[in-house]
């Protein structure tokens, strides 16, 4: 078995490489599509990597739900980052619920929700100003 | 019960946690009282009572003592810490002082920007936001600071996209904002957690104890990897800076100055923290990289951003763009990786926060008596309203780098690190960047006094309530290029408390 | 608008209740089992979002008009900063929830159980006001978006 490919080493952090592969796909929706509801969704996939990254650290072999029960000998998962991602999981709500409703925002103002219409209609914008300033000098 | 004396001395020992919750209560309270001017009233005296805790927080830790604050009573690294020293207690005055000065300007200015049933939820988003700010710079836990960075950052989004009623492309900036700042935080966080794995810690002074034994391992060197990217996305890195232009042209004007004078220099400061607090200095330098990484951008940022800057033509947008160049500067007195490099940044922290938020006020204030910040729109305006453009020409000066402005001061410990180092081309490169500003500078100069008004409306003067604060933040910015005993004395404490390589030991005082 | 889905309504109906009393139990079990304001806030919310969607918006806002929502959610926040505050002023630090009772345990379980309290009842407000926020505004749908 060489060095690159130890099978061993690949498996045993398949848990990595899924928050790669997750990671990675989250952020290739974010900046290759053009709809801004997707990008949101994007981003959501990109956030529960890290959810996943902090999940998994936190398992411990044979460790069982961090539930006090008396017995001294009691092998538990560690709680702290499922305590973290909690936070993080509510961060990430209210992003998606503030992202969603800008959304809504911008859809009522400029009737679309691609981001190739929207800068279009941003350059028009940018355009008629500097005619106006260029008609004022 | 209530077994405390209510001294000002029995109070004074709460003061790490007060420094945050009052403003985090005063939030929750505007709403609920839902009277707009309550709602003012009760951010103005958070404001203030926020600048009294850390005038004299500062005071208490300027010779390089420690204030440790364990919250719940759980002492650290279990419970979290709050880690008052000189460098977070000067950023915590900064935060609060302008805090402070811009809060009247905003209650008449967003009286003309925001409609009347959302005022109230601004004072809530202002307040949620400088709590964030102030908790992001206060607290010693890590993931704390992720907490307050979000609380900050979603807060700051609703209070740029209240710019729609002027101009309905805050709605896309603040969209904008929203997805880089989450992409930010989450690389923040994922760093955060490559550092827990190997440590099994999240207090920062437990894992400056511990990182050093770390500092060849790769997992520890990518987390530092992604903080870095993290906070760079939030302070405006120049190739990480797409969101900032549009984001300061169309908020409110109150917004912009608060956020441009405070928003950027908390994360500046987070990563200092890490930099140099959290990963010992010498392990940043040694991974190398990072030093390659943040000099030419800092470079490119002042030349590039300054160039940009020139050929915009919105007043807000120019700023917004020195905005980044100034980044640069700060940046660069981080990639020193020397005591007199951070005394720069952090002076300049003070300085361009002062400098920023006064000129940004006083472009609101014509976009208060216009409507515009459209340039060739402001023709002949200096003597229309002569006050207004005489703070708008000092500010100018101030971010050019005037002998006998505060910028003067910055750039000067700027340059004489760069000498120390035996960098003169950069010193050089320091005055080339600074003569670009003059060139926006002067446009805006020209344009305010040397042209002839446009058509024949007669624009008044701005109202007191916004002269008085931006003339309060002018003056200050001359002040402090004449008299740096204050914040120079407290920028080399702060790089003191920095670099202090005596690895801090974990719980001391209490 | 939805008088001909009768079944959806008997049982909604039906469901909300318990629902809502599941919601108090995970929120007030929560410092001895799995549970606290989190969950039961969400679990609030949906009693209420069920409604909404079940007999529509009006009538849900006549019950728990937007403004109730609103005040609702400041209150949560203020009871977990009064709590901390109140700790702070019995002696403690911040937070500190020994102090708040005679024993530091009945402190802490009474601390904990006011900051569960506080978080669920921001949390609920907060999921029905943005549940409100979306549904109050519906967008045209013209042909190209399907």
């Amino acid at each position: 078995m060489s060095e690159l490919f130890d099978v061993n080493f690949i498996i045993g952090h398949f848990q990595y490489w899924l928050g790669i592969i997750l990671m990675m796909t989250g952020l290739f929706v974010v900046v290759s599509r053009g709809n801004l509801v997707k990008k949101v969704v994007g981003l959501n996939v990109f956030q529960t990597s890290v959810f996943m990254l902090y999940i998994s650290m936190g398992k411990i072999t044979g460790g069982t739900a961090p539930i006090f029960t008396g017995n001294p000998q009691e092998v538990y998962s560690n709680p702290l980052p499922h305590v973290l991602i909690l936070t993080a999981i509510v961060v990430g709500i209210a992003t998606t619920a503030l992202g969603l409703a800008l959304i809504v925002r911008i859809r009522e103002e400029y009737e679309t929700i691609e981001e190739d219409n929207i800068q279009h209609l941003e350059n028009a914008m940018q355009r008629k100003e500097d005619q106006d300033a260029g008609a004022m000098i | 019960m209530f077994s405390a004396p209510f001294t000002f001395a029995a109070l004074s020992q709460h003061f790490p946690i007060l420094q945050v919750v009052i403003p985090l209560i005063a939030a929750p309270l505007a709403v609920f009282i839902g009277v707009t001017s309550i709602a003012f009233l009760l951010a103005f005296a958070a404001s203030i009572t926020s600048l009294i805790i850390s005038y004299s927080m500062l005071m208490q830790v300027i010779d390089g003592s420690v204030i440790s604050y364990h919250i719940g009573g759980w002492a650290p690294p279990w419970g979290i810490e709050y880690r008052v020293d000189a460098a977070n207690a000067f950023v915590l005055l900064i935060l609060s002082a302008i805090s402070t000065v811009v809060l009247p300007y905003a209650k008449t200015s967003i009286e003309r920007e925001i409609r009347a049933s959302a005022q109230t939820l601004f004072y809530t988003c202002y307040l949620l936001c400088f709590t964030g700010l102030l908790g992001m710079v206060i607290t010693g836990d890590a993931f704390n600071v992720f907490v307050f960075l979000e609380i900050s950052s979603l807060s700051t989004y609703v209070l740029v996209a209240l710019g729609a009623e002027r101009d309905k492309r805050a709605l896309t900036a603040a969209f904008n904002y929203l997805i880089m700042g989450t992409i930010g935080a989450t690389f923040f966080v994922i760093g955060l957690g490559l550092l827990y794995m190997m440590t099994g810690t999240l207090n920062m002074a437990d894992l400056a104890n511990r990182l050093p034994a770390l500092s060849d391992n790769r997992t520890v060197q990518t987390a530092l990897g992604f903080i870095v990217v993290g906070m760079g996305l939030k302070l405006a890195i120049y190739p990480l800076h797409l969101w900032l232009p549009n984001a300061y042209t169309y908020a409110p004007s109150a917004v912009t100055a608060f956020l441009a004078a405070t928003a950027t220099k908390a994360a500046i400061y987070v990563l200092l923290r890490f930099m140099f607090s959290v990963f010992a200095p010498d392990f940043t330098a040694a991974t190398g990289a990072l030093n390659l990484i943040i000099l030419p951008f800092a470079v490119i940022a002042m030349f590039a951003a300054s160039i940009i800057a020139v050929f915009q033509a919105d007043l807000k947008k120019t700023l917004a763009y020195s905005s980044i160049a100034q980044i640069g500067y700060m940046l660069l007195g981080i990639s020193y990786f020397s005591h007199t490099g951070i005394t720069a940044t952090m002076i300049h922290l003070f300085n361009h926060a002062v400098t920023k938020a006064a000129l940004f006020m006083a472009v609101g204030a014509i976009v208060y008596q216009t409507g515009t910040s459209f340039i060739p729109k402001l023709a002949g305006l200096g003597k229309q309203m002569p006050w207004t453009s005489a703070a708008i020409v000092a500010g100018g000066l101030s971010l050019i780098g005037i002998p006998a402005t505060a910028g003067f001061i910055s750039k000067w410990v700027l340059i004489s690190g760069a000498l120390e180092k035996g960098w003169w081309w950069m010193a050089m490169l320091i005055v080339a960047s600074s003569l670009i500003a003059v060139i926006y500078v002067w446009q805006v100069v020209e344009t305010l006094y040397l042209k002839e008004p446009v058509g024949d409306v007669v624009v008044k003067e701005a109202p007191l309530s916004l002269l008085i604060p931006t003339w309060i933040l002018v003056i200050a910015s001359i002040y402090f290029g004449l008299d740096t005993e204050l914040t120079l004395s407290s920028a080399r404490a702060a790089a003191d408390a920095l670099l202090g390589t005596a690895p801090l030991a974990a719980g001391a005082g209490s | 608008m939805m008088e001909h889905h009768l079944i959806l309504r008997v049982i909604t109906k039906i469901l909300i209740a318990p629902i809502l009393i599941f919601a108090f139990y995970v929120q007030f079990h929560g410092d001895y089992s799995p549970g606290g304001g989190f969950q039961a806030g969400i679990i609030f919310a949906v009693g209420f979002i069920l409604y909404g969607l079940v007999f529509g918006l009006r009538p849900t806002k006549k019950v728990l008009p937007e403004w109730v929502v609103h005040k609702f959610m400041a209150l949560g926040v203020l009871i977990f900063a009064g709590t901390g505050v109140a700790g702070l002023m019995m002696g403690g630090n911040f937070l500190d929830y020994s102090v708040l009772a005679e024993t530091p345990q009945k402190g802490q379980h009474l601390g904990l159980l006011l900051i569960e309290f506080g978080v669920g009842t921001t949390v609920a407000a907060v999921m029905i006001s943005i549940f409100y926020a979306f549904a109050s505004r519906p967008p045209r749908i013209s042909d190209e978006d399907w």
